[in-house]
């Protein structure tokens, strides 16, 4: 074997073995939270509420506000983030402003999501007076997913072949024409699939919700955007560390774990499916 | 004079502070087939797409002189671009259909010019699509996508999409630099065609094809129109060497 073989061969194991560790640690966490999760999970699990001080029972409230609230991040993220990045992307100059801005949401996408949640308090909670609600950490969620959102979506318009733009203009379509009529259209898919992981995301996170809105403990349903909601990720945090009786709770703690991962890897899913399906759509 | 169609006047376009174009005065006049030649980089394409200011969508770009067309400044302050759009139809190079059907490539001009009668949009589909020469390949799969068709097919639809909206003027870049010679053939039989209705500009790498299909030629070098005049007049007695020596290979 020459030189150059041998050291091909290591290099190439050398990139398989940081694939493996890799992927090692992603099947430990989901071996391991699935097998100590899955015996506590069965319908009742899923449909009940929590009793006799969360040691029995189900974690039904969480999931109900967990949903609730992502459904109020995205109405509030991804019409925003869309338009910022459509006005960015095929409005917008590029100049020292712009590219200001642009390294702001960039940024932005760094802030850690305890700031956030400090932040949502201040401007949700107290100023607009919407209390600790579904509303307020729905918003606080919301602003932290703008960012990626709005540079996913900026991603999906670039990928829109300039001929589209150009032909559409030479017919005589105004800009805005052809923005809505021939380069959205093709970008939607891109932009949803983005938009799709920053929900789940945020769906998984805890310090956001922390001072916004989500409870310890309610014995019944939010009733409306303003009530205070009991949430996957912040449950889990209880039920792992906060608990009076913690080892007794784990296996409630690990299945809900299980739940949330399994919340969070479908929307990942539902994005990979899109993006899939809008290769396919390139193709003709 | 009135077969003046477009009248380039002392015109300078300049993509920052470099100089694409250097005083390009030209008349074309109705119903004349342009033939623009030159080495890559010369020009054809900025001045092409400054006549229907494709190049608006440029950063930073400036133009200075005036392009007349029907004795109209089409960089006048108060030209509202989308109509000089309407009237100067543009084929790009690499044919760029639209991820439509076919027929909906066609009808796209009219829809976002608020056409909403079917009947006439129908016919007038099928109108363009005959102008083009596409009509009998595609008259049964009207709603097949219209990346569905060769190259030379896609480049004609797209010569159809132009003509849809009614254009005076066809700009074309290069149409047929992408296609085999019998798509080439069609093309250049197709502009001879409709040469009686339009007027048209092409730019051509094709030395030939710029002999075959235009009455007049220019020929563009670093931005500078060096020659202009009847294509037989260009390709058999230059008045310049250079010229000469651009269209008998010796460089380019």
């Amino acid at each position: 074997m020459k030189y150059r073989d041998i050291s091909q061969a290591i290099g190439f194991l050398f990139l398989k073995a940081c694939l493996a560790i890799v992927l090692f640690f992603l099947v430990l966490i989901i071996w391991d939270i699935s097998s100590k999760g899955i015996g506590t999970i069965n319908w009742a699990f899923l449909t009940q509420m929590p009793k006799n001080g969360m040691t029995e029972g189900g974690i039904f409230p969480a999931i109900v506000g967990t949903f609730f609230v992502s459904i109020i991040t995205g109405v509030f993220s991804i019409p925003l983030g869309i338009c910022c990045a459509i006005y960015l992307n095929e409005y917008s100059k590029n100049n020292w402003f712009t590219r200001l801005i642009r390294m702001s949401i960039r940024n932005l996408a760094g802030v850690p999501s305890i700031v956030y949640g400090l932040f949502g308090v201040v401007l949700f909670v107290q100023m607009l007076k919407m209390g600790t609600s579904i509303l307020s950490a729905g918003c606080t969620l919301g602003i932290m997913t703008l960012p990626v959102i709005i540079t996913a979506s900026e991603e999906a318009l670039k990928n829109v072949p300039r001929s589209y733009r150009e032909g559409s203009l030479a017919l005589g379509a105004t800009k805005w024409q052809a923005i809505r009529t021939n380069v959205l259209p093709y970008s939607i898919p891109g932009m949803l699939t983005g938009t799709i992981l920053g929900l789940a995301r945020a769906a998984g996170e805890t310090a956001p919700i922390l001072f916004t809105g989500a409870a310890f403990f309610i014995p019944f349903l939010p009733k409306s955007l303003f009530s205070q909601f009991m949430a996957l990720p912040y449950h889990l945090y209880i039920m792992s560390t906060q608990h009076h009786s913690i080892i007794k709770v784990r296996p409630i703690a690990y299945a809900t774990a299980l739940v949330l991962i399994v919340l969070v890897f479908s929307m990942n899913l539902i994005a990979v499916l899109l993006r899939y399906k809008l290769r396919k759509v390139k193709k003709g | 004079m009135d077969r003046l169609k477009i009248c380039v006047e002392d015109f300078n376009f300049y993509y920052g502070n470099v100089q694409a174009l250097k005083n390009i005065s030209m008349n074309v006049y109705k119903n004349s087939v342009v033939g623009i030649i030159g080495p890559s980089g010369c020009g054809k394409s900025t001045f092409l797409r400054s006549l229907n200011r494709m190049n608006d969508v440029i950063n930073n770009v400036r133009v200075e002189g005036n392009v007349f067309i029907d004795g109209k400044n089409i960089f006048g302050s108060n030209v509202d671009v989308v109509d000089v759009r309407k009237k100067v139809g543009m084929v790009f190079q690499k044919s760029n259909p639209f991820p439509k059907t076919i027929f909906e490539n066609v009808a796209y001009g009219l829809r976002i010019n608020g056409i909403k009668d079917k009947k006439y949009i129908a016919s007038k589909v099928e109108r363009s699509l005959m102008d083009a020469a596409l009509w009998d390949e595609v008259k049964d799969r009207l709603n097949e996508s219209a990346f569905a068709l060769s190259g030379g097919q896609q480049q004609r639809l797209c010569i159809a999409r132009a003509l849809a909206v009614e254009p005076d003027i066809l700009l074309m870049d290069e149409p047929a630099s992408a296609l085999d010679p019998t798509s080439t053939a069609k093309i250049e039989e197709l502009i001879q065609e409709l040469k009686s209705n339009y007027t048209i500009l092409i730019v051509t790498h094709n030395m030939q094809q710029a002999a075959r299909i235009s009455d007049m030629t220019a020929f563009f070098m670093l931005g500078e129109l060096i020659e202009f005049d009847q294509t037989g007049t260009i390709f058999t007695r230059p008045k310049k060497k250079i010229t000469e020596d651009y269209i008998t290979g010796r460089f380019g």
